[in-house]
């Protein structure tokens, strides 16, 4: 599963491809080691992944999860849906934390970034009719 | 999937749900959550405001959950200019945001952040604000200064808002445009007089931001 086995780890990367602040990158507590593939911002949508039979080690996670038991707690909660903030929420640990280590689940294909539905820009007019009218029905 | 139109069958299940979820101190799961095939779009607006303007009261009237907590942990130079900073050097602080929910259709969820606003905070909003529809800033009239730093952000960044002007019971009642004249908000940002107490006052002050959104947007 690392990627130090089939080639040169990738090296941490300040300012990725798209331009994205580095502020939404938190990673001192991991050592950079994050490829951050997956924009988390705090209402993106995530779900773990039903692990197929033959791969037990997807569900079970093994040593990871034996040095992290977050990385479980995290599984645990997605299986339902919940956005980024309600994990860090209901596991008492600090926004940046849970995104590093949902990106690291989303790596190992344990959980799936669903994302927000509109990626990470200004809600579109469409999306902003929509929710006007769910308000005035509330 | 679309479930707008409320039909009685749907609003049995949602009675069914709500007993389910009487336990307060386990948020309330909706059905979106339970089918893991499809995701719901989900949204943002932040609330915005000095300390004690009443952001976690507006977000828990209209939230279908209890506002949750959520920290971040930061760590900066702390600014000579901060009334609460007593350390010259780096500190670490954990900042708290609230935050509530509210599922509008299946398919679309609302998310309410309240943030600080303290002005050594910002590059937390930066964050914080991407791919939100806009920003209730919250004003009390006995300390109108203290939405001050959220105005000057959310207008230097050109971001949607409005202003939400929280009466609180047993002091001076000003119109809207005495309050957006001291401000010195544009007339087309909406100025609302509202009680975070009060749900309709609230969703009214939502709906105005998102009307305004509306008319902002590019076409």
């Amino acid at each position: 599963m690392t990627p130090a086995a089939s080639s040169q780890p990738a090296l941490p990367v300040r300012r990725g491809e798209t331009g994205k602040s580095k502020r939404v990158r938190p990673y001192t507590l991991t050592g950079g080691r994050t490829r951050f593939g997956h924009v988390l911002l705090v209402e993106t949508i995530v779900a773990a992944i039903e692990a197929p039979e033959e791969r037990p080690e997807l569900t079970s996670g093994g040593l990871r999860d034996r040095v992290m038991p977050e990385m479980r707690a995290i599984v645990e909660l997605c299986r339902r849906m919940r956005s980024v903030a309600e994990i860090a929420a209901l596991l008492k640990m600090p926004l940046g934390v849970v995104r590093v280590l949902l990106s690291d689940l989303a790596d190992q294909g344990r959980v799936r970034v669903h994302g927000t539905g509109h990626g990470s820009d200004r809600p579109d007019r469409a999306l902003l009719e929509r929710v006007l009218g769910g308000l005035r029905r509330l | 999937m679309d479930f707008a139109g409320s039909e009685p069958v749907v609003e049995g299940a949602r009675s069914a749900r709500s007993a389910q979820n009487a336990s307060k101190n386990s948020p309330r799961i909706e059905d979106w959550q339970e089918d893991l095939s499809s995701a719901p779009i989900s949204t943002k607006i932040v609330v915005a405001g000095g300390f004690g303007v009443g952001k976690t009261t507006l977000v828990g009237s209209v939230s279908e959950i209890e506002p949750l907590t959520t920290e971040a942990l930061m760590t900066q130079a702390s600014e000579s200019t901060d009334d609460l900073a007593s350390t010259p050097e780096k500190t670490t602080t954990t900042v708290a945001m609230d935050f509530g929910r509210i599922t509008l259709e299946d398919d679309l969820v609302l998310y309410l952040f309240g943030t600080p606003g303290q002005q050594r905070f910002w590059f937390m909003w930066d964050d914080l604000v991407r791919g939100a529809i806009g920003a209730v800033v919250m004003a009390d009239t006995r300390r109108l200064e203290d939405c001050f730093p959220a105005l000057d952000y959310f207008e230097s960044c050109g971001f949607p808002y409005v202003v939400a002007v929280n009466h609180f019971e047993g002091t001076t009642a000003y119109a809207a445009r005495d309050v957006r004249e001291a401000l010195s908000v544009p007339e087309r940002v909406p100025v609302v007089i509202m009680d975070a107490r009060e749900r309709p006052t609230v969703v009214n002050a939502l709906l105005a931001l998102v009307s305004h959104a509306l008319d902002v947007a590019p076409a």
